[in-house]
Parts: C-alpha cells; sequence; structure tokens
C-alpha cells in the first residue's frame, strides 16, 4: 500500500494547526487513493504529542528525536525527513507552507530529486494522479500543475484545509534520528516585536491603511485586533510611510493571507494588495470613498469615517 | 570577499496579470518588468557588504533577452560584473533553474551568494534552499538582519511572531526579505557606468521540469458584496452580518 506522509510542524512540543489540517487533506488523500495515512514529528521531547496526531486520523506517527534538534535545524530536519520519506517509501508528502515548511520542503525536495509545488490552496485526486492549484503573482491568477516525479512534495496553506477530527488508535513509534552535520546553525529563538499573533496564522485580521493618517492612530487597529482575537496586517502604503513594521503587510511585496474574516480599514485597495488578501473567506473593508477598488471584493462594506466607525465597533464588541 | 547575487526579472506589482489565450501562460506583451523587489534587497546587501569588505560583486540572471535590462538595473546600482545565463530551453521548475544556477555559481567560487527569498511571479521560494543542497552549503532564508565577518555569517531569520538567530561559516547562501535595507536608487554616474560594462554570457544545459502547467486561470469572481451603510449607524448590523449570516465571529 503506498503511504501519504505529512510532516507534523511543532515548536516547543506544540503542534502548528496547519498539522492538523494538512492530516484533514491526507485522510481524504488516502482514501481516494487507498494509501496510508503516517505522520512524522522531528524534535526533541516530543513523543508525547503523538496521540494528537492520531485523533486526526494518523494510523502510525514516527517521532524522530534528538538532543540537537530543541529548535529548528534546517540540514538536520531535511536529512531526516528525506531519510525517513526513502525508509517508508512514501509517494505524497504534505507540509505546512510556514516560514518552516518554506525552508525544509525545498531542502528535502532536493535530496530526493522529487518535484515540489508550494504554497498550495488545492489538492485532489484525479485519474489516480494529484491535481493541484497554488496561486502565483499572488494570487492574481492561479496555476492547476500536477508533479512528474514518483515522490511529490507539497507545501499547504495554512487556514485553506479545515482540521477534521478521524480518530484512530495510532501506533507511535520512537526513533533516536541522526541529525548529520547541521551547517547552517539555528542558535536561539526570539519573539517578535510583541508576543503577537503573525498574520498568516490568523483566522481573523485586522489591516489599517493610509487611511489612518497618523502612526499614533494605529491603536484602533490595535483595539479592534484585541476584541476579536485577531491579527494586526497593514497596507504597503502604511509601512512605507513607517508607520507599521514590515512583518504586518498584507499584499504581494508582503504576506498572503487566508483569514476566515479580513477588516481593511482605511484601505483603498491597490492590485497589490488585493491579491495579498483576496482568498479571504469574508472580507470587510471600511472607507470613507465609495469608489474605492476594495468595496468591490469585500462582502459587506461600510462607506463612512473610520474614527467613526471602528470606535462604534470596538465598543460593540 | 567574493559576492553572487542571483537576480530575476518580474513583472512589476502594479501589472494586471491576463492568461494567454491557450491557458498556458500569460500575456507578456504590455507588461512593465522590472528586477524582483526582494532581488533589489539582495544587490544593495551584496554591495554593502562588498564596501565593508572590499569585495567584488557579480549578479547572474537566467532567462530570455530581456532580462538584459534587468541585469542593468543592478549595474546601475553598483555591481561589478553580470552573467546572463541563456538556457535551451525556459525553465518553469525551480528545481531545473536551481541546478542550472548552481552549476554557473560553483565556477565562481563565491564567498558569498545572496538572493531574493522568492520571485513576485511564480512564487515558489525554493531557489535559496535549493542551492544549500546542491552546493552543500549553509543557507539563511528570508533573512531581516545580517552581519558578516571574514569567515561566517550571524543572520535573523523572520518565522511566524519572531526571528530565528543563525550562525553558519562561508561561503553561505542568504536570502533577502524586506526589512534589511533600503535599497539605493541608481545614480545617473552609475546607470552611465552600467552601459559600458560587458555582459558575459553563459550556456547551460537544464534538466527537464518535474512540474507541468495544466492551465492558469483567474480566481473565480466573488458575488459583488453589498455596502451595509454608511457611517458608524451601520455598524450594528455589520455585526450582526458577521454574527448570524458570515458566523465569522461569535
Amino acid at each position: 500500500m503506498s503511504k501519504i506522509l505529512v510532516f507534523a510542524e511543532q515548536r516547543d512540543g506544540k503542534l502548528k494547526k496547519v498539522a492538523f489540517e494538512n492530516l484533514s487533506l491526507g485522510k481524504k488523500l488516502s482514501t481516494d487513493l487507498g494509501a496510508e495515512l503516517v505522520a512524522v514529528l522531528i524534535g526533541n521531547n516530543i513523543s508525547g504529542l503523538g496521540e494528537q496526531l492520531g485523533k486526526y486520523g494518523a494510523l502510525k506517527v514516527i517521532a524522530c528525536q534528538n538532543d540537537a534538534l530543541d529548535l529548528y535545524q534546517p540540514e538536520g530536519y531535511a536529512k531526516i525527513l528525506a531519510d525517513t520519506v526513502t525508509a517508508e517509501d512514501a509517494s505524497i508528502v504534505i507540509m505546512g507552507a510556514t516560514l518552516m515548511g518554506k525552508d525544509l520542503a525545498p531542502r528535502v525536495a532536493a535530496r530526493l530529486d522529487a518535484a515540489l509545488a508550494t504554497d498550495c490552496i488545492s489538492v485532489e485526486v484525479s485519474e489516480g494522479d494529484l491535481k493541484i492549484v497554488r496561486p502565483i503573482y499572488a494570487g492574481k491568477v492561479r496555476a492547476t500543475i500536477r508533479l512528474k516525479s514518483d515522490k511529490k512534495l507539497l507545501t499547504v496553506r495554512p487556514n485553506v484545509y479545515p482540521a477534521e477530527e478521524n480518530p484512530e488508535s495510532t501506533e507511535v513509534i520512537e526513533v533516536a534520528a541522526d541529525p548529520c552535520e547541521i551547517k547552517t546553525k539555528v542558535t536561539e529563538v526570539m519573539a517578535g516585536s510583541k508576543d503577537k499573533l503573525d498574520v498568516t496564522e490568523a483566522d481573523i485580521i485586522v489591516s489599517g491603511g493610509r487611511g489612518l493618517k497618523d502612526p499614533d492612530n494605529f491603536h484602533l487597529i490595535a483595539n479592534l485586533a484585541d476584541k476579536l482575537g485577531a491579527a494586526q496586517g497593514a497596507s504597503r502604503a502604511a509601512v512605507d510611510a513607517g508607520w507599521r513594521l514590515y512583518e504586518e503587510q498584507v499584499g504581494q511585496t508582503g504576506k498572503t493571507v487566508s483569514p476566515s474574516l479580513y477588516i481593511a480599514v482605511g484601505i483603498s485597495g491597490a492590485i497589490q494588495h488585493l491579491a495579498g488578501m483576496s482568498s479571504s473567506k469574508y472580507i470587510v473593508a471600511i472607507n470613507k470613498d465609495p469608489e474605492a477598488p476594495i468595496f468591490k471584493i469585500a462582502d459587506y462594506g461600510i462607506v463612512g469615517d473610520l474614527f467613526e466607525v471602528v470606535p462604534k465597533m470596538i465598543e460593540m464588541l | 570577499m567574493n559576492i553572487a547575487v542571483c537576480i530575476k526579472q518580474v513583472p512589476d506589482t502594479e501589472t494586471k496579470v491576463r492568461v494567454s489565450g491557450d491557458k498556458k501562460w500569460i500575456e507578456e506583451g504590455e507588461i512593465n518588468f522590472i528586477l524582483n523587489p526582494y532581488d533589489e534587497l539582495a544587490v544593495e546587501e551584496g554591495l554593502k557588504i562588498a564596501e565593508a569588505h572590499s569585495g567584488e560583486v557579480t549578479v547572474l540572471s537566467l532567462g530570455p533577452d530581456r532580462i538584459t535590462s534587468a541585469i542593468r538595473s543592478a549595474l546601475a546600482m553598483g555591481a561589478n560584473k553580470a552573467i546572463h545565463i541563456k538556457t535551451d530551453k525556459n525553465p518553469l521548475d525551480p528545481m531545473a533553474t536551481a541546478e542550472a544556477l548552481a552549476q554557473v555559481l560553483r565556477e565562481g567560487n563565491y564567498d558569498l551568494i545572496l538572493l531574493g527569498k522568492q520571485a513576485i511571479d511564480d512564487d515558489h521560494q525554493q531557489i535559496g534552499p535549493i542551492l544549500s543542497e546542491k552546493l552543500g552549503i549553509p543557507a539563511a532564508n528570508v533573512v531581516t538582519k545580517l552581519e558578516v565577518s571574514a569567515d561566517k555569517i550571524t543572520a535573523e531569520r523572520q518565522i511566524e511572531g519572531g526571528f530565528e538567530k543563525i550562525e553558519c561559516a562561508l561561503p553561505a547562501i542568504v536570502t533577502t526579505q524586506r526589512g534589511l535595507n533600503e535599497p539605493r536608487y541608481a545614480s545617473l554616474k552609475g546607470i552611465m557606468a552600467a552601459k559600458k560594462i560587458q555582459i558575459e554570457e553563459k550556456i547551460v544545459t537544464v534538466p527537464d521540469d518535474k512540474i507541468e502547467i495544466l492551465e492558469i486561470n483567474y480566481p473565480p469572481e466573488k458575488p459583488p458584496g453589498k455596502i451595509v451603510g454608511e457611517g458608524a449607524d451601520a455598524v450594528p448590523e455589520l455585526i450582526r452580518l458577521l454574527k448570524e449570516e458570515a458566523k465569522v465571529i461569535s
């Protein structure tokens, strides 16, 4: 039986949501292809995580541990994952399109000389092969592709596939892994400017643009985001003006996001911004200009002064 | 210090991308091509490091004849040399592109290889880590802070909600992310000087693509949204819709 292998990303012994999402996708594909679903964990002190993966459909969990792997170590992870794919003879490998996945997946692909599709938003079985959709030009268009190697590697965008429970009695296999020579050495993980939610991981995003007029006014965005448990984003105009840090920028030269709810405040909707957020499930636009392009893609719009609308929202939520 | 910067020419961010008639690619006719914004950061960083460590910057780019304008942009910023990599076929799979780049990079004995974290056209974001494996040297990817000494680098790489600090020996690869620097504008003198630099051409055979594009499409059109109302008076209705219709907040 062929195998589908899901790399279950964890940091600090905490599994990423995308690991469960990818297991749910893997479960679907394994049913269609008659394949076995296997999860792979890499790190240190991670054996306790296996059970959670079983809840989402993994029949087998391979926990690869080594003292040197407290933090993500690029070559170490790549060697262990590539070796595991080979040992299991897996035909499909699914990873998250996270910062770790985007670093790791091409390394594993190079080691296996396999094709890799990054940042996928749809993966289906069609005539026994995978039909994959990935946005290009930051989402202005989408490419439907297929991979022509025996082993097919994918990174799937977080928040696209729902995490669905499919409890299985899981066998957890612990492996003492050999990370080989680590050349790119990760020495430390530092928290960002605040211990805040990243836009790529958030279910709700509140973004502010030039309409805020002054960097001090971004407390409105922060307060609304707080009320909703949302991450804070920004348009390129706000970042270029030096009002916000680059890590918040959503758009073609920033981050591409797909949250359930995206609230654009004082953002007119330049084409490069729309490219980065138009795949959000619901979009709310608040802008004083009824002709602003953002209203063309918004599900719900309020035409008006954001300095009146946003405080009212904060008050009511 | 011998520094290589790999660059790509891409459509500018204001481009309205149009799918070609056969749906296999995009219409290139009216596109304004630019130097990939992330690669601009790589050129700037290379120039800064070359200035501090008395080095030389070579830009490398793979693609059709039109890419010489992007190469000239990098030379106008101050790069010293350029190599235009010409191939028997135009690779669409980053694994094939990386293989072609690796062949040329191996000949150059570079101490540091810089490139943007991704190209803003096909968005694969694969070349940096693949080159790391193919060349057998470390790579710090998506870097927003970089310190280079004679034999090693220290870098900060962006991750969700924070940064990873990376140390590695030279030779090494660094892929650049916004926040690292502010790319300089080319001076008139730089533009004139760049015109005099001979772009070296290298012909490389690339392996076959393992990614096949079946079709390019526009994203599905969203049904027209609704204007809930004007001003703060519309807020109660908006919140009701988000709770009851969209069910995205509780």
